[in-house]
């Protein structure tokens, strides 16, 4: 009964998240005396993952793959979760983990918790806290499910690098075909997502105008980050 | 077109969040109840597609009988009925079934739920009853056109978006951009006469078990200061950034 995490990738490269994920596995498995499995689609370099405490990599090159597809994934880490037994599966709360996740919920038959904060505080039943209210406050969840589907918020564990013997499997998944194609993506490539930035340039209403959003472009160009604002901001449109 | 609308019916954005029972249940004295935004943002769109392509446009609701002024606010916008499934919703799981099970039945071309509610957050009803009715599925919807029983539709993914093709009966999770906060309607009062004609069906709950159960709610802690740098102090502004917040 390994703990099994999706480790996302974009292009062929981990994405911080899956480092993240990886050690808040490794952390549950600790506490269970049980393993950690990766899973990761497309991932140019799957062995990278043996620095951050996973025992096994089911390793799932699959061009029909290439583009995200909900129905697809789900089913692919379904199928990871069945050849693993895993009875806890970790995914983040990116917005494609957010898409599978209810899909891959029902179809495992497992109780889902989203934005979890924190590790789990006890395991029989599992009972962990997660942002509600639009984090204005905690939930402390139990769940009464033998499979249980956790995503885990932005940001709430520290990244853990434990050096692991790791062993790479290649992973063949069945999918079956369905109704819903990605024919573009818009994205731009330059800038930093604020779900992988380290650090986050973040400006509200005292900036006045749009006239002067770009000096907050311009700081978090030089450091490295990610911008955001407060909502506000956002509904002004800015 | 036979469209569905899933309404949640959630305290006001500017409602304070408090708890009571020993920190078990929500304070719901003094706050005031409305359509949750990303649903309203979706019944907009529904009411688009009504006045555009003549489609049918229903609410739908898992609650008690305090939630139907929130239906009847929905058939004031426009809608043409509204059910109520007799539940405390407590879980959205349990929801997510007893929606999907009236939706099955009833041949819905569109299912339109917002991505997530503004109490718990869950995200998952929307996904759920796609699921559970193995029906497509568009998450973070930001625009949908249908033409006959193709849809095209762009979904909003972490640092951009994306343009899909599905085909109905599809399910999407709905939010800001479907239609902008300048496009919600306000009921007239013509829309609410009219809506006190209208039918509201109550039905029963079916048997579901809630996967998950909250235990309790905690409030976070108070945020720290905020350190205010006179724009005449620029040194201080590089000292504090290297040396506390370390990012330069």
């Amino acid at each position: 009964m390994a703990i099994l995490v999706y480790t996302e990738s974009e292009k062929g490269k981990f994405k911080k998240i899956a480092f993240e994920l990886a050690s808040y596995a490794r952390a549950i498995a600790d506490e269970n005396n049980t393993t950690v499995t990766a899973v990761c689609i497309n991932a140019e370099d799957p062995i990278e993952l043996q620095n951050y405490g996973v025992n096994k990599i089911l390793n799932i090159s699959n061009q029909e793959l290439k583009s995200f597809n909900a129905i697809s994934y789900s089913q692919s880490l379904l199928q990871a979760a069945e050849n693993e037994k895993s009875n806890i599966i970790i995914i983040s709360s990116s917005a494609d983990s957010k898409y599978l996740a209810p899909l891959l919920a029902v179809k495992h038959n497992a109780g889902y918790i989203s934005n979890a904060s924190e590790l789990p505080s006890s395991y029989n039943p599992l009972t962990v806290k997660r942002t509600a209210f639009t984090n204005k406050a905690f939930e402390i969840t139990k769940v009464n499910t033998e499979n249980v589907l956790i995503s885990l918020a932005k940001n709430s564990y520290t990244i853990n690098e434990v050096k692991t013997d790791t062993s790479l499997q290649d992973f063949s998944v069945n999918i079956s075909p369905n109704d819903t194609n990605v024919k573009s993506i818009d994205k731009a490539t330059n800038k930093v997502t604020i779900a992988d930035a380290d650090t986050v340039v973040s400006a509200g209403r005292g900036l006045k105008g749009p006239e002067n959003w770009g000096m907050i472009e311009e700081l978090a160009e030089v450091l490295g980050a990610a911008t955001a604002c407060s909502k506000p901001v956002s509904d002004l449109g800015i | 077109m036979k469209i569905i609308v899933c309404i949640s019916h959630v305290p006001d954005t500017t409602s304070k969040i408090n708890f009571v029972e020993g920190n078990t249940k929500f304070d719901r004295n003094g706050v005031q109840f409305v359509i949750n935004p990303n649903d309203e943002f979706g019944l907009t769109r529904a009411m688009w597609f009504k006045e555009k392509q003549g489609a049918s446009v229903d609410v739908i609701n898992v609650g008690l009988s305090d939630t139907e002024s929130t239906l009847r606010k929905a058939l004031a916008i426009g809608a043409d009925k509204a059910i109520r499934i007799d539940m405390s919703p407590e879980n959205g799981f349990n929801v997510a079934k007893q929606l999907a099970n009236y939706i099955k039945n009833e041949n819905y071309d569109l299912v339109i739920a917002g991505r997530e509610s503004i109490d718990y957050n869950g995200g998952m009803v929307p996904g759920m009853i796609a699921g559970l009715n193995n029906a497509n599925f568009i998450n973070n919807c930001i625009s949908l056109d249908i033409d006959g029983t193709a849809a095209t539709a762009i979904r909003e993914i972490d640092g951009g978006k994306e343009t899909i093709e599905s085909s109905t009966p599809l399910v999407i999770g709905a939010q800001k951009g479907l239609v902008e906060e300048s496009d919600l309607r306000i009921p007239n009062m013509r829309g609410i006469m009219m809506a006190r004609k209208k039918q509201l069906e109550v039905i029963p709950a079916i048997d579901a078990s809630n996967q998950t159960d909250s235990i309790e709610f905690e409030k976070p802690k108070p945020k720290g200061e905020v350190t205010l740098v006179s724009s005449e102090n620029l040194d201080e502004l590089i000292n504090l950034l290297h040396n506390e917040a370390k990012v330069i």
